[in-house]
């Protein structure tokens, strides 16, 4: 838990930053094409809509399966958003960049949301 | 594996898991096919959920295998209070990774497609959950709700038919529930996907009584029960009613016990009923049947062995009463504590619930005599299938505890006393038929021992008197070769 506060801003501006710091985790299985897409897709993704305010963590289910069950993981790849709250989750590779910016509340789904 | 082929082909069958549960096992022959998936499907509230969780109890319990209960629909909370109430706690068993639970909450509108996926995330956990307690059972209940949950229709199918080939590779006995579709067996049709093994499960409502059903519509590579089956849930679970296959290996007891009533145990080899016998005691309204069950249970007392009288007519109040004018004073044995009455109307609660609470009273209690009266007023309650499968289940309980069992029916038609005994006469051992005989403008009341197993009974028709002193049965007199009775006995200076 640590080194990840360590990796997020200075405490006095870590309030405001909070509100829109993405904690992204990727769940896949094994190195598969599929994976290899998902996690092309979301870098990309990261890079163009939220520079310098993401972190990634790549999990790879076969290595640990045992994380499967806490973020109710079910198909695969899924993007599980850990911040900012609500959580949500991104089910598939990530190929459609509007469907997942949606996902990602970074396009309005019906309202405007800050 | 040359020993085996040695067997005849016809008796070999697939390997088999049994269930535990009371009756199912008889109807599959043994269980489950071992190592393949089962599919159990019918509507809400049917019991697909507690018959999947008794499957994985008593699996670890009875038969040393873990099981996982994959849930798609309720919380480990709610399972775990669910099950608690029927007295199925999963979680000693989950604390000795006996058992696994897991839920696998599936939100729609958490989820947002965004690409090609698969469903190895459900294949990686449940194979951690199999692997973390080594399992020998699972079940997936109900795995259609991924439908709400994925849109994408072909991915789900094509995932789910590796699913289940998965599961096979596996060796795990597995049960898959599914809702029942409109017009197939489930709403997603997985019927196609899992053709080892089909059971259906239906809670209908028949003129306002709930009645639960089972029925195999499926099982590759071995017979089974092909017939419908009632079935109920109470406290201790599920419990099955095969119709057809009544046990038959309850041991016998040569002892015998009075009906009672003198003139009757004469007439019964001069001894009464067996021990751990049932005797059914049929006749139209008014006949006596309730003053001869009244005799019985107070002929207990007096040995000083309890008796537990279900009354589905009369309160227990109008009994004593009743009983009292003919000279049969029930009130210092249920001061006691010998006799205890329990009056319901049939209608109060379903056939299950009655079959329940009958069952319940009898183990608790462990009466050494037990008086049902009368048995047909049930009819009411279910249709005649249900109640023989009741009846069934039930003597068979008490002959295995060697409870003397009494139930009285009351017939439509004096005349065909067989008709209205909904073919329950075959399950007794004694049977008495009292009749109404209207001759010269008057009524009197008959009595005659239709069968009588084991013994050697009379088989002549006697009067049956109910007097303030109690029970008499006169022999019948025939003059000129006609009966005389009533009366017609007395013009002919017979005594009565």
């Amino acid at each position: 838990m640590s080194a990840k506060s360590v990796r997020r801003s200075p405490k006095t501006r870590r309030t405001k930053q909070a509100a829109d710091f993405f904690d992204l985790r990727l769940y896949v299985a094994g190195q598969t094409a599929r994976s290899l897409t998902a996690i092309a897709n979301l870098q990309r993704i990261c890079e163009q809509h939220l520079e310098g305010r993401y972190r990634i963590e790549v999990i790879d289910l076969l290595e640990r399966p045992q994380l499967a069950r806490g973020d109710q993981i079910l198909a695969l790849p899924t993007l599980v958003r850990k911040l900012p709250e609500p959580i949500r989750r991104l089910v598939g590779d990530l190929s459609d960049t509007e469907r997942a910016l949606v996902g990602l509340d970074l396009r309005p789904r019906s309202s405007v949301k800050s | 594996m040359a020993k085996t082929a040695t067997r005849p082909a016809l008796v070999r069958s697939v390997p088999k898991s049994p269930t535990g549960i009371q009756g199912l096992d008889e109807i599959t022959g043994g269980g489950l096919p071992r190592g393949r998936p089962t599919l159990v499907c019918g509507g809400p509230g049917c019991g697909k959920t507690i018959l999947g969780m008794e499957f994985l109890i008593n699996g670890a319990r009875e038969f040393g295998e873990p099981g996982v209960f994959l849930s798609f629909e309720e919380s480990i909370e709610d399972l775990t209070v669910n099950f608690t109430s029927l007295g199925l706690d999963p979680r000693p068993l989950a604390a000795r990774k006996k058992l696994a639970l897991d839920y696998v909450r599936i939100e729609p509108n958490e989820i947002q497609e965004t690409g090609s996926y698969d469903l190895d995330g459900l294949f990686i956990r449940l194979e951690h959950a199999i692997d973390s307690i080594g399992a020998k059972r699972v079940v997936l209940d109900t795995i259609e709700t991924l439908f709400s949950g994925l849109s994408d229709t072909r991915v789900l199918r094509a995932e789910l038919r590796r699913l289940f080939n998965w599961l096979r590779a596996k060796g795990v006995t597995a049960i898959v529930t599914g809702e029942r579709g409109e017009s197939g067996m489930t709403r997603h049709g997985l019927e196609e996907y899992i053709t080892d093994c089909v059971i259906l499960l239906d809670h209908r409502v028949v003129e306002q009584n709930a009645t639960r059903r089972l029925r195999v519509v499926k099982y590759r590579g071995s017979t089974h029960g092909a017939n419908e089956s009632p079935f109920f849930i109470d406290e201790s679970g599920l419990s099955v009613l095969p119709i057809a296959s009544l046990g038959l290996q309850h041991k016998v007891s040569p002892g015998r016990l009075s009906t009672g009533v003198p003139d009757l145990d004469e007439m019964l080899g001069k001894k009464g009923y067996f021990r751990g016998s049932s005797v059914l005691i049929s006749g139209s309204a008014g006949t006596g049947k309730t003053s001869l069950a009244g005799y019985f249970a107070e002929a207990a007392c007096r040995r000083r062995e309890s008796a537990l009288y279900f009354a589905f007519e009369e309160s227990a109040a109008q009994i004593v009463r009743n009983l009292r004018s003919i000279g049969l004073d029930l009130e210092p044995c249920l001061r006691k504590g010998l006799l205890q009455i329990h009056a319901a109307r049939p209608t109060n609660s379903g056939l299950e619930g009655h079959l329940s609470a009958m069952h319940r009273l009898i183990e608790e209690k462990k009466p050494r005599v037990v008086v049902v009266d009368p048995i047909s007023n049930l009819i009411s309650v279910g249709t005649s299938l249900e109640v023989k499968a009741m009846l069934a289940r039930l003597i068979d309980f008490m002959k295995v505890k060697e409870m003397t069992a009494l139930f009285t029916s009351l017939t439509i038609d004096d005349g065909h006393p067989e008709g209205t005994d909904i073919g329950i006469s075959s399950f007794m051992d004694t049977w008495l038929v009292l009749r109404n005989i209207e001759v010269n403008g008057e009524r009197t009341r008959s009595l005659d021992v239709v069968k009588s197993r084991g013994m050697a009974h009379s088989n002549q028709v006697r009067e049956f008197l109910l007097t303030n002193k109690g029970v008499q049965l006169l022999d019948v007199v025939r003059h000129e070769g006609h009966v005389l009775i009533g009366s017609a006995r007395a013009a002919h200076g017979e005594p009565r």
